[in-house]
């Protein structure tokens, strides 16, 4: 494992579209859910436990070799929302992008000849780990960090929210993030013996429900 | 950087600047439009759109900031069939989206590729955003970028990335300088002064000679792009 490299992927400016994204922090802002730097814990621990923990697994999956077309379609199955699917895709498209520029290889290839217009994010993110010499740990934590990451940067944008405090709730979410990741990697590793039918299927209602009248929304500032 | 050569390890699908296509055809040339909110890029566009559409095949990306108004405008214009513009969602930042993480627009760009392709010509226009605000060379094969003589006869004074070193600075709206008391001889003074020998047009869209002069500098890059 190298740490340098976790560091490449994990960095928000690694430039795989991340940034036009909000994580349903928009939607959430916008239906007076997150107010303040409290509301974004309490929004962001949500995440963490729900799409943070089956991103998580995903990606430790894919990281583990687990065939990304089984995990894609077991994403499919687990996101309701056709807008949440239609952005992890783009998502998915823009990291495989970056990712095989980043660290060429054959199975990067081989994912974008898959899947020209995109698998979903967590997958291509445990491919992309795969590539860049990285483990299952390393890629369940990348997909945990994005998932409460993005929503915290969106939030300073949105709500003029003080970026100390911002980011002071993601470090106050770093121990339950280690242990989520904990979590991850163990149904990971049932994937690997058993199928995708043992990734974690924990949802989040009011997220896709949210998506959904977020996307059909004019004036937003985030894609999702 | 255009590799013309084809890549010895030939990926499903090209990253970044590369010339040509999978299938080994050359790309259509990229031209960004960049400038100030409310230069007049859209405008631009459209002039562009109508000068050229019958000489070359041609698509739109719009980047707006948090509409689809440029979009929506241009399609309101029919400056060109509606699949052969886009529009692109950048999250607040539009620089971003042109120059640090370019990988929607590439989308974008490829897209329109495949589904009205092949295409001579793209052109991509940013958000309105600050004088800093430049794309990134994986992204466009040249850029314009586009300042208004109402938004201060200063601003080439001023520099910048975008006024210095831009392929071509569009100073637009010489119809309102009397309204606005802004010194055009000076503007074009101060560019001249600011961009080492590279071409300043000033125009008005609102006068007979429009896009005219930004057409023919656009017609040269097109010739230059396909020998
Ligand atoms: N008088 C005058 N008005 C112009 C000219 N060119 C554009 N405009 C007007 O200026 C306004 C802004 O033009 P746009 O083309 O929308 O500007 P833009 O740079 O695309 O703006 P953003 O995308 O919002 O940053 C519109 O009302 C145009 O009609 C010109 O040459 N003269
Ligand atoms: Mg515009």
């Amino acid at each position: 494992m190298s740490r340098a490299a976790l560091l490449v992927l994990a960095d928000g400016r690694f430039p795989a579209g991340g940034h036009a994204h909000s994580g349903g922090a928009e939607a959430a802002v916008h239906a007076g859910r997150i107010t303040g730097a409290a509301s974004l814990e309490d929004f962001c621990r949500g995440r963490l436990h729900t799409t943070g923990l089956v991103s998580a697994a995903l990606a430790a999956s894919a990281a583990l070799g687990v065939d990304p077309a089984a995990l894609d379609a077991a994403a499919d199955a687990r996101t309701p929302s056709p807008a949440l699917r239609a952005a992890a895709r783009k998502l998915g498209r823009q990291l495989l992008r970056a990712a095989r520029a980043t660290w060429p290889g054959v199975e990067l290839d081989a994912l974008a000849r898959r899947f020209p217009k995109g698998a979903h994010q967590p997958v291509v993110l445990g491919v992309a780990a795969r590539a860049a010499g990285l483990g299952p740990q390393d890629a369940a934590h990348c997909a945990l960090y994005e998932s409460v990451g993005g929503p915290a940067t969106a939030t300073v944008r949105l709500l003029g929210l003080d970026p100390f405090d911002a980011t002071a709730v993601l470090a106050r979410l770093a121990p339950e993030a280690d242990r989520v990741a904990e979590a991850a990697v163990r149904a990971a590793h049932r994937v690997a013996e058993e199928g995708a039918d043992a990734l974690p299927a924990a949802s989040a209602p009011l997220l896709e429900l949210l998506a959904e009248a977020h996307a059909a929304r004019t004036g937003r500032l985030f894609a999702s | 950087m255009h590799r013309d050569h084809i890549d010895p390890h030939p990926g499903p699908a090209v990253l970044g600047a590369d010339a040509r296509r999978p299938d080994g055809t050359r790309r259509a040339l990229r031209i960004g439009l960049g400038g100030p909110v409310g230069s007049g890029k859209t405008a631009t566009v459209a002039a562009l759109c109508r000068a050229l559409r019958d000489e070359v095949s041609l698509a739109v990306v719009t980047n707006d900031i948090y509409t689809r108004e440029d979009a929506e405008y241009l399609l309101r214009e029919a400056v060109l069939p509606p699949e052969r513009i886009t529009a692109v969602e950048t999250g607040a930042c539009p620089h971003t989206a042109i120059r640090d993480d370019i990988s929607a627009n590439l989308e974008a760009v490829e897209d329109l590729e495949d589904s009205v392709g092949p295409l001579d010509l793209v052109l991509v226009e940013s958000g309105g955003d600050n004088l800093t605000a430049t794309f990134s060379k994986g992204l466009v094969d040249a850029q314009i970028f586009v300042i208004d003589v109402a938004g201060g006869d200063d601003v080439p004074r001023k520099g910048g990335p975008g006024v210095t070193t831009a392929d071509l600075l569009v100073v637009n709206k010489t119809d309102l300088a009397p309204y606005t008391g802004s010194d055009l001889g000076r503007m074009a003074a101060d560019a001249k002064a600011q961009r080492a020998g590279l071409p300043v047009v000033f125009q008005s869209l609102r006068e007979d000679e429009g896009v005219a002069a930004v057409t023919s500098w656009v017609r040269q890059r097109l010739a230059a792009w396909a020998a």
